[in-house]
């Protein structure tokens, strides 16, 4: 009879996370960077209908990166759970911070428990009003949240991405600078990005209500040009 | 409350009520049977109209709201934003209403976070059409809701207009239509005044004339109220969306409106 191998569990999560690892540095990043009146999120994608940034709710936003079929799943997940909160609540009770507790969730869950962890980064950007602040949730493939600062870089060589964003941003930045500075951050010293190659989205306090706002590649390639 | 994950063969796709229905939170199990709403006295709210000028729709509604022969409300709002291309007005039993429209909106919303683009007019029009099919059996109690809804087409480049009946049945109308009590007389000004290819400005002025012979001469439609400040809801939705006047705006069509009665 033969016996089952002995696999330490050190080593299981160290292959999962590897393996969550791998899958999502082969897809291209995402920047999300506070600006004066709000959160701009530019993604690298060269798609025009497969969307990375989508809108959640009134004043949150959602982006993700990795296998998009897994990080879409947890995109509509949110949509309802959202809307649902608000219907049977009110609009006001919906925030970003339960949002982000109910996917760290799901995702340490499917992580431990699963065959196959979740190849995604997720961030759940909420835009703050009435004095309230911005925040900025990432959360890892295994569960990990981490909040806070004025950008978020998620994906492959994100630390990269991070040591250059950190050197253009300054605080109050207007829409265009804040697109620009993501952008130079996401291509780098060897190639340069322009609009078709991004998705580009706002939560902007000056929307009214629903804060999301996509932007064309005309008006990306008008902010970038500047 | 957990987030709701659906596996793929489960999933109640763009739906709004079908996720309600799912997790238990049917917003319809509204279960009348054998209950009679003779005595209840429920608040109505009443005069609504729509119509078409050159490049969109006006919708606009009174603002009393009824229980018998009592004001209930002075300051209800039946004429309400859906989308940002589309509008409902409701006249019929207030609670359900409200709840249809609320329900209705979040309804369009939903399907354009969860789909990525918003539904087509004439597919917005349905969705009303079945949740007025669903409030049927309240409506046998009594509790009768007959929305209107008008939007901009952004594929036809038009304004359009339906009206419904209680079971759901949804007709598209060509010039306008008013729906509650006091919609004889409002529908009535509005086809004496209607032409094609009225300007914006012309058509918003034949609503808010509607609405004011509605008001003298039905008395559960109220008048504008200029003692409290309270003026119909009067918007316009054309290519660049859904636009509500303004109350000051509305006080200066009516004193225009006051002044023509006078000199008669």
């Amino acid at each position: 009879m033969s016996m089952p191998f002995y696999v330490a569990p050190e080593q299981v999560m160290k292959d999962r996370a590897d393996y969550a690892r791998k899958g999502i540095a082969r897809g291209r990043a995402m920047v999300a960077v506070r600006y004066a009146d709000g959160i701009a999120l530019v993604a690298e994608n060269p798609s025009n209908t497969l969307r990375k940034i989508s809108e959640i709710y009134d004043r949150i936003a959602f982006a993700g990166v990795g296998k998009y079929n897994e990080f879409d799943q947890l995109r509509v997940a949110g949509v309802r759970a959202a809307d649902l909160k608000g219907f049977q609540y009110s609009r006001d009770d919906v925030d970003a911070r339960s949002l982000a507790n109910q996917y760290a969730q799901i995702l340490g869950q499917v992580f431990t428990h699963e065959m196959k962890p979740m190849e995604v980064e997720i961030l759940v950007a909420e835009v703050g009003h009435d004095g309230s602040p911005d925040v900025l949730f990432h959360i890892l493939y295994d569960g990990t949240v981490m909040d806070g600062g004025n950008f978020r870089v998620l994906g492959g060589d994100a630390e990269a991405i991070s040591a250059r964003m950190e050197e253009g941003f300054s605080a109050d930045l207007d829409l265009g600078a804040a697109v620009r500075c993501a952008t130079t951050a996401l291509s780098g010293p060897d190639r340069t990005l322009v609009a078709e190659d991004l998705e580009v989205a706002m939560l902007s306090r000056a929307n009214g209500r629903r804060c999301f706002q996509r932007l064309s590649d005309a008006d990306v390639a008008a902010l970038l040009t500047v | 409350m957990a987030m709701p994950i659906f596996t793929p063969g489960d999933d109640p796709g763009s739906s709004f009520p079908e996720l309600l229905r799912r997790i238990g939170l049917n917003p319809t199990t509204v279960d009348l049977a054998g209950a009679t709403t003779q005595g209840l006295n429920v608040p109505h709210a009443t005069t609504c109209v729509a119509l078409r000028y050159a490049d969109g729709v006006v919708m606009a509604g009174d603002r009393r709201a009824t229980s018998g022969n009592l004001i209930s409300h002075r300051g209800m709002e039946k004429v309400v934003q859906a989308d940002r291309y589309s509008g409902v007005a409701i006249a019929g039993a207030a609670g359900p209403a409200m709840e249809m429209i609320k329900l209705f909106a979040l309804q369009l919303e939903h399907y354009e976070k969860v789909e990525g683009s918003a539904l087509s007019l004439e597919g917005k029009a349905n969705q009303l059409s079945m949740m007025v099919r669903g409030n049927l059996p309240a409506a046998m109690q009594g509790m009768v809701v007959v929305p209107l809804f008008a939007g901009y087409d952004l594929r036809r480049k038009v304004g359009r207009l339906w009206s419904y009946d209680v079971t759901g049945g949804r007709y598209e109308e060509r010039e306008y239509v008013a729906t509650g009590s006091g919609s004889l007389h409002a529908g009535t000004v509005i086809k004496v005044g209607y032409r094609e290819d009225l300007s914006r400005d012309d058509a918003v002025n034949l609503a808010c004339r509607s609405l004011w012979e509605a008001a003298d001469a039905d008395s559960a439609t109220g008048g504008p109220d200029a003692l409290r400040g309270i003026y119909p809801v009067v918007a316009t939705i054309g290519e660049s969306g859904w636009n509500r006047l303004d109350d000051t705006e509305l006080a200066a069509r009516y004193e225009t409106i006051a002044g023509e009665v006078r000199a008669r």
